[in-house]
């Protein structure tokens, strides 16, 4: 008899200890989280940070904003929760974050280009009815608007900065060369030929740097790829139609522009430019350097070279210039350029929505998005902003702000993502030599054929 | 041998003579002793495999429309697979992966290096032993950042190679799939060592010299007498050491990250690629499938081939 009792005891036992087990398991979970269940006082907000990247928004958060929203709501409690991982993780990281409720947190920076696609997902609130009651929307650029609206017309996010692209260019290098300072390039065949004469000139400096491989992900799709195509005739998709354009003389052209510059050795060595650092080593060694003639961009590059930046460079602003990127042949309206850019957006599991929104639009008033600007490097989604005299004194930001007037966004499409990585692996297979610009362009249109359907191309 | 240790203690105690019963009641206890961990692997081990089954065949994606609704969609994961020429590529590169990494270069050098140290000086042994198990112990993302670190642009290799007046070499760029190979048999040499030694170890000296004294050369010695008494060995081995490398991730993802290209995108970093920076996990969970299917295939191979009972 003793016996059995001991086994009754020992079987109550196990099933206790493995019950506590599993809920202390589940305690811990939501400890670590960034859940605030039930406390209407605390937000958590979510971005990206680490090696260098999102400096000054972390500092302008944790000095100018959260004292001074403390202030205005003295219960409030801001917790940071940001991610260090690199761009492409980051996206993945939130989006599984996103979808439980354990670990959403209150505020997310998102990538525009990823606001459709997370709110396809029904990750994203919408904000439509909280930005109805609120005049400050009215300050901001309309472009930059179109940007955070997803696919069913809703608007789920808050720009706090926007960004445009363009050619770097080494004005003693182009000096040294007898090539024309400031420099205006007209046409694609215009930078061709600046660079060959680089080249010939200067045999040790690297003509033309562009970003080409898989490894530097969305940064090959936007700053070389798409800089491309947007001055052709051909978008990457037919607005009009909802479809992909997956043949098109713009594509091939732009396949052939990249075969060039990696066929004629115009572009620097493939180990260099194939890596996932080639970008920073680029802009923090090689172009301080005078080794890199032209380089295509964005402004934020230029943010390197500031006094608290990772390669301080005083002469920076003296010996690089920033010109717009022409169209292809010089077709109106002359110049183009692509942006992006970053926006507050509140999780549909956040618990803590309308606090959220309090902050975000702290933060988004003209003083505050301006301090942010100051720090950050980026352009402005405001107009007022832009017109503010110390932000038009930021080196290269008056020339930046006016490349805004040609630019174009990415499509707001959800299958954005999988296509620009169809796009950054044909381009690497061209610079490889892999493929000739006609079978890339073959490539991708079987490619995005296969990845966004068959009922969703089209050919031009 | 095949003794269920479940219920012999019970006999054992009882006796045959105990009621039905009593025999019941001890069977019922088992089972409740044991539903802790069978509900744990339940949850934890065969829930998931079960649901990578039916992921693979639906369309759920991380992030945008169809991780709302994701729907049924049959075989079209598999479909599209077969018409990726990248699954393709990474196909032929796990293959050539395996084959230089796992079946030639840890299976056969593991076994020559325990061939070599049998029997020599303990100390020697001990010494040597060390030096190589040191490869094993390192984790693999250390071993990927030494093998960076010696085989970069201006790493150690190049520095000696300049030191002898050769130009630098972009090594993980030119001989991308050569240099995970070598990192990967560096990494995992020491496991079939190991194996191997233990295995020959086993092997009565008085069989060897008595087929010396037959007059086997040193050569059929190994092949005739040593190697079928060790069959066992060499494919449990085989299927470890292809099961593991079958999964290597870490090591490709830190050093080449799969590139340049596809030169190194073996089906792992593939679905990687798949489920986490195109979003799409229901053709990421297609593709493991089939690494698994691969895996599962691969080892009854070796069994049936050697002829080995498990």
């Amino acid at each position: 008899m003793k016996v059995k009792n001991y086994k009754k005891l020992a079987a109550v036992s196990v099933i206790a200890g493995s019950v506590l087990f599993s809920s202390a398991c589940s305690d811990s979970d939501s400890a670590s989280g960034n859940k605030t269940a039930g406390d209407k006082n605390t937000i958590s907000i979510t971005f990206r940070d680490g090696g260098g990247t999102n400096k000054g928004l972390t500092q302008w958060l944790n000095n100018d904003i959260i004292p001074a929203f403390k202030k205005e709501h003295p219960k409030a409690n801001i917790k940071l929760s940001p991610i260090s991982a690199s761009e492409g993780d980051y996206f993945a990281k939130v989006a599984l974050m996103l979808k439980s409720n354990q670990s959403a947190p209150d505020i997310v920076t998102e990538d525009t280009f990823m606001v459709n696609s997370d709110a396809s997902a029904g990750y994203l609130e919408p904000l439509d009815k909280r930005i109805d009651g609120w005049d400050e929307w009215d300050h901001y650029i309309d472009n930059v608007k179109n940007g955070v609206k997803a696919q069913d017309g809703k608007t789920y996010g808050v720009p706090f900065n926007t960004d445009s692209r363009g050619l770097w260019y080494n004005k003693d290098v182009f000096k040294k060369a007898g090539l024309p300072v400031p420099w205006e390039p007209k046409s694609w065949d215009d930078i061709l030929t600046a660079a060959r004469t680089i080249k010939k000139k200067s045999p040790d400096v690297i003509p033309m740097w562009m970003n080409s491989g898989k490894a530097t992900g969305e940064a090959t799709s936007m700053q070389t790829f798409e800089m491309l195509l947007y001055g052709t005739e051909d978008p990457l998709y037919d607005k009009d139609k909802q479809k992909w354009i997956v043949n098109s003389p713009g594509l091939l052209d732009t396949y052939t522009f990249i075969d060039t510059i990696y066929k004629e050795k115009l572009g620097p060595n493939l180990s260099q430019v194939l890596n996932g650092q080639g970008g920073t080593i680029a802009y923090t060694q090689l172009m301080p350097k005078g080794k890199i003639g032209i380089g295509l961009d964005g402004i934020w590059q230029a943010g390197n070279y500031r006094k608290d930046g990772p390669a301080p460079w005083p002469e920076a602003f003296d010996t690089l210039g920033y010109a717009a990127m022409p169209t292809q042949k010089g077709q109106a309206p002359g110049t183009t350029s692509m942006s992006g850019g970053w926006a507050f957006s509140i999780p549909k599991k956040s618990d803590n929505k309308d606090l959220s929104w309090e902050f975000i639009k702290f933060v988004s008033t003209k003083e505050n998005n301006l301090k942010l600007l100051l720090k950050e490097n980026n352009l402005s989604p405001r107009e007022d902003v832009s017109k503010e005299k110390e932000y038009l004194d930021l080196p290269m930001f008056k020339e930046g702000s006016e490349f805004l007037k040609n630019t174009h966004f990415r499509p707001s499409v959800d299958k954005y993502p999988s296509v620009s990585t169809v796009i950054q692996s044909t381009v690497e297979d061209v610079v490889t030599d892999k493929l000739s610009p006609k079978q890339a362009v073959e490539n991708y249109k079987k490619n995005v054929t296969r990845v966004v359907g068959k009922d969703k191309v089209i050919e031009r | 041998m095949d003794a269920n240790p479940v219920i012999s203690p019970s006999t054992a105690v009882d006796g045959g003579s105990s009621s039905r019963k009593r025999q019941n009641r001890t069977v019922w206890a088992s089972i409740l002793f044991l539903l802790p961990a069978w509900l744990l692997l339940l949850v934890f081990f065969i829930g998931p495999i079960l649901l990578t089954f039916y992921f693979a065949f639906t369309n759920l994606s991380l992030t945008g429309s169809e991780a709302q609704a994701t729907q049924f969609i049959g075989f079209s994961n598999f479909m599209n697979m077969f018409q990726d020429p990248n699954f393709r590529i990474s196909v032929m590169k796990t293959v050539i992966y395996l084959l230089f990494s796992a079946i030639i270069g840890q299976q056969v050098l593991g076994f020559i290096l325990a061939l070599l140290m049998k029997e020599k000086n303990p100390a020697f042994r001990r010494v040597i032993g060390i030096i190589i198990i040191a490869g094993w112990v390192t984790p693999e993302i250390v071993v990927a950042f030494c093998w960076v670190a010696f085989l970069n642009d201006s790493g150690t290799l190049n520095a000696l190679l300049q030191q002898v007046g050769f130009k630098p070499i972009a090594w993980l760029f030119t001989f991308p799939m050569a240099s995970v190979i070598i990192a990967n048999i560096w990494h995992g040499t020491a496991f079939s060592m190991l194996v191997f030694q233990a295995a020959l170890d086993d092997v009565p000296k008085s069989i060897e010299e008595a087929a010396v004294v037959d007059g086997a050369s040193r050569f059929q010695v190994l092949y005739k007498i040593v190697l079928p008494m060790i069959k066992g060995s060499v494919v449990t081995n085989m299927i470890l050491v292809t099961l593991q490398t079958l999964g290597v991730f870490t090591l490709i993802y830190a050093m080449t990250g799969g590139g340049p290209g596809t030169a190194t995108q073996t089906l792992p970093i593939f679905m990687y690629n798949q489920a986490f920076v195109n979003y799409q996990l229901g053709y990421g969970t297609a593709i493991s499938l089939i690494l698994l299917l691969i895996g599962v295939i691969v080892s009854v191979l070796y069994l049936k081939s050697m002829k080995v009972k498990v």
